[in-house]
């Protein structure tokens, strides 16, 4: 099975040098029967390449250690669900992973590309391949997945324990089919560079793909930061870590140009900047894999460090943006551009979208690279930490936030501002009570914890009014409100989804940093200590043993009004001997949308234990909007302009029913 | 305003935006960049008390003192030269005598180390990144120890 798997691996490698090859020239000669070519060899090879993936997973499954991979990550002792995830736990399943997720990709547009113009199919199918190439010589020649071992050790070395979590099964595949989905508007866009123009299919498909790895993108950061969150034990839920970095970039480049395509799509303006963000966006996800498994950042996700794979992956990086940004500046000037229009607007808004956005990106990217600028070119080390990224990332956001509810109420091509702002006056006397309301209020309020109240209402009833004005709340019966309100595109809903979304994670970091609470302190058991009018009692330490490690469960009790106990919580300290590494399980309860957070330190010499307390009063909305704003994605999604896999009866539609539905 | 001048004055904005955006980075780089030390440079590179900074080397044996409640007091070494850390908190779960740390905080007027994070390894495998560059290049690091 595992050289079944390897061998399927080369065979994919080899398919996709002729998927990179054969369609371009076809294109190039314009021979049908060469570009043809492209669609069934990139289904095979995604269909190689699962073969390839699932040997790997069941090498997992079962315990094979006289598989390397398998033997430095995996343990018989572990659950069967770390086992499988444990496939992608580690640095060559995880590239395993990454290129399967990119056959997928390819897979899906040589399936559902059918209607595409024949060269502009050829050529996505090309450029695609060659990414695949690429990434599938790295694994073959640095990172193979399926090296014996002879003998076959009879234990597997563990799986780093801060990974045997169920957010492994999720993290990692959200966020690979983020960064690698953004490869298709990428291959998209160089297509169209090579042909030397954008027609107006290029458009139509590029928007649905932004959506589709934005989505997934957007869960794959949100989960990685509940996971940070409970598992390190730090309650943190974000640390501008050069790693999270990596990932919020292309997320903030794939915002601007999701809002950028929808200009392109609606108003055939700013082609040539929607195809640059296009190149941007993957190049960052490219920067994004080469920090993270090239081993120049030390972190949980630097599985191992080794020299020639960062080499390789800073030249695959060199290649694909070098030679991307290459071709844009011989060949952007022959592609026609689109119209001026006035900067009221809802494309100037959403032009205004992208600046901020856009530079928000580059302070992030400044901020992350300028550490590594620094050690290469002098002996000096320095860290950018949160305090950088406070200062820059912090005012370019607050004034994006603040026109955020005026973009999809502005009109297109000449919007009035003020009559978008009378529409948006409940919504902003609303926003103003509830920051007079913190401020008089709420004790220990700070002025920035009430603007940042405000700021969150603000955007929660923006997105609501957007809704409720365009199915024309106050002006018609309930009755034919309520079939407006249905009968609103799904597009409609999916842009309110998305910046309540953006809200309601406002007001969750708002809460947690402005009015979260916190206690250090050591306990002895029996003891009681209350945080933010929570009162706790610590019971005591209670060992026990799990399937592959061992713990001490520290058991804490919630004292309600009456005196008795009405819930518990238990945190513990737990032991893998195999790694002779110890990890903090922490503690949460949640209560409402807050959660309290114990975290147990070290004991004491007389039997005290350091305890770590948090409340954190709101602090599941953080990720809760990450997950209105999938929401918001997958509705836009299933717009029936954009409905993927319908692409050609869409395309009648959208001929006979001109884009009239909005205003 | 001609249609000219409208769209000089939407790029003039635009690059007012970015050149303000470019000065704020570069300035809190300036500022809010933490320089690494280890404690021989200490000798040599003038920190001042309050100014922020990331100490790194190995936590000395023998000198872990856990005093009143969660305050703990180390000292941290390069095998030329220690220096006194002490910090309140939860240690992370890979802090043993004789590994790699990075700690981060300010020097006190007395000289003692106020460190406000604590960062150990990530897994029992690897160092702090910048603790094993400093070792290797102060001459005192075995390969054997990254095992």
């Amino acid at each position: 099975m595992v050289e079944t798997g390897h061998f399927a691996l080369v065979l994919a490698f080899a398919l996709s040098l002729v998927q990179t090859v054969v369609p371009l020239f076809g294109a190039r000669l314009n021979n049908q029967r060469l570009m043809a070519v492209g669609g069934p060899v990139a289904v095979t090879g995604f269909a190689l390449t699962a073969l390839s993936f699932a040997a790997l997973a069941s090498a997992y499954a079962s315990s094979d250690f006289s598989v390397a991979s398998v033997w430095e990550n995996s343990h018989s002792l572990q659950p069967l669900i770390y086992k499988i995830t444990g496939t992608w736990g580690n640095h060559e399943g995880s590239m395993l992973l990454w290129v399967l997720i990119l056959t997928f990709f390819g897979a899906l547009v040589a399936a559902f590309g059918s209607n595409l113009p024949a060269t502009l199919r050829a050529n996505v199918l090309a450029v695609q391949g060659a990414i695949g190439a690429a990434f599938f010589l790295f694994i073959l020649a640095t990172s193979n997945p399926f090296i014996r071992l002879n003998p076959a050790p009879i234990e597997g070395r563990d799986l780093n324990p801060i990974l045997q979590d169920l957010g492994l099964a999720i993290h990692p595949p959200f966020l690979y089919l983020g960064y690698v989905g953004f490869s298709i508007c990428f291959s998209f866009s160089v297509a169209a560079l090579i042909e030397g123009r954008i027609d107006a299919s290029w458009a139509r498909w590029v928007r649905p793909w932004t959506l589709v790895a934005w989505m997934f993108l957007t869960g794959g950061i949100a989960m990685g930061s509940y996971w940070a969150y409970y598992e390190l034990g730090w309650g943190g839920f974000w640390f501008w870590d050069p790693v999270e970095n990596a990932s919020f970039m292309p997320w903030l480049a794939g915002t601007a140009l999701l809002h950028s395509a929808i200009v392109m799509e609606k108003r055939s303006a700013l082609k040539i900047w929607t195809l640059l963000l296009a190149i941007l966006t993957f190049s960052l996800s490219l920067l994004g894999t080469f920090l993270v498994r090239s081993g120049v950042l030390t972190s949980v996700h630097a599985f191992a460090t080794d020299p020639t794979r960062g080499v390789f992956i800073l030249c695959i990086l060199t290649l694909f943006i070098g030679g991307s940004l290459a071709l844009f500046a011989l060949r952007a000037s022959r592609l026609t551009t689109g119209g001026l229009f006035q900067p009221i607007s809802r494309e100037g808004a959403l032009v205004l979208n992208n600046l901020f956005l856009t530079t928000a990106t580059a302070t992030v990217l400044v901020g992350t690279l300028y550490p590594l600028a620094v050690e290469a070119f002098s002996a000096d080390k320095i860290s950018v930490g949160a305090p950088f990224f406070n200062l820059t990332f912090g005012p370019l956001m607050v004034p994006l936030l603040l026109v955020v509810p005026f973009g999809p109420l502005l009109a297109w091509k000449r919007g009035d501002v003020f009559a978008v702002a009378q529409r948006l006056m409940v919504a902003f006397a609303a926003a103003l009570l509830a920051t007079l309301v913190t401020a008089l209020f709420i004790d220990g309020a700070s002025v920035f914890a009430a603007l940042g109240v405000g700021l969150a209402v603000w955007l929660i009833l923006g997105a609501l009014t957007d809704l409720a004005v365009k199915s024309g709340v106050g002006n018609v019966a309930a009755g034919i409100m309520v079939r407006r309100l249905l009968g609103l595109p799904r597009s409609v809903f999916g842009t309110a989804f998305a910046h309540l979304g953006l809200g309601l994670t406002t007001l969750g970091i708002v809460g947690t940093l402005c009015f979260g609470t916190e206690k250090i302190l050591s306990m002895h058991a029996g003891e009681t200590v209350e945080l933010s009018g929570h009162t706790l009692r610590f019971v005591g330490l209670y060992p026990a043993q799990g399937p592959n490690y061992s713990e001490d469960l520290g058991r804490f009790e919630l004292i309600g009004v009456s005196g008795s106990p009405v819930g518990e919580i238990s945190s513990a300290k737990r032991f893998y001997p195999v790694r002779q590494m110890t990890t903090t399980e922490s503690g949460i309860r949640t209560i409402g949308f807050s959660q309290l957070y114990i975290s147990l330190g070290d004991e004491g010499n007389d039997g005290s234990v350091v305890v770590r307390l948090w409340w954190k009063p709101l602090v599941t909305l953080i990720w809760g909007g990450g997950l209105m704003m999938m929401a918001g994605a997958a509705m836009s999604l299933m717009d029936r302009r954009l409905r993927v896999g319908a692409p050609s009866r869409r395309r009648k539609q959208a001929s006979a029913v001109p884009s009239a539905t909005l205003p | 305003m001609t249609r000219k001048q409208k769209r000089l004055s939407v790029i003039a904005g635009g690059l007012v935006f970015l050149g303000a955006a470019t000065g704020l980075t570069f300035y809190a780089l300036g500022q809010k960049a933490s320089f690494f030390y280890m404690p021989a440079d200490l000798t040599t590179a003038s920190v001042q008390p309050g100014q922020r900074i990331r100490l790194g080397g190995l936590v000395e044996k023998g000198t872990i003192q856990r005093g009143q409640g969660a305050t703990v007091g180390f000292s941290v070494t390069d095998t030329h030269k220690s220096v006194k850390v002490t910090y309140t908190g939860i240690l992370p779960d890979l802090f043993r005598e004789e590994q790699g740390v990075i700690t981060e905080g300010t020097f006190g007027p007395d000289g003692v180390f106020v460190a406000d994070s604590v960062l150990a390894k990530h897994d029992e495998r690897y160092m702090p990144k910048e603790v094993a560059d400093g070792l290797k290049a102060k001459g005192v690091w075995q390969e054997n120890k990254s095992e």
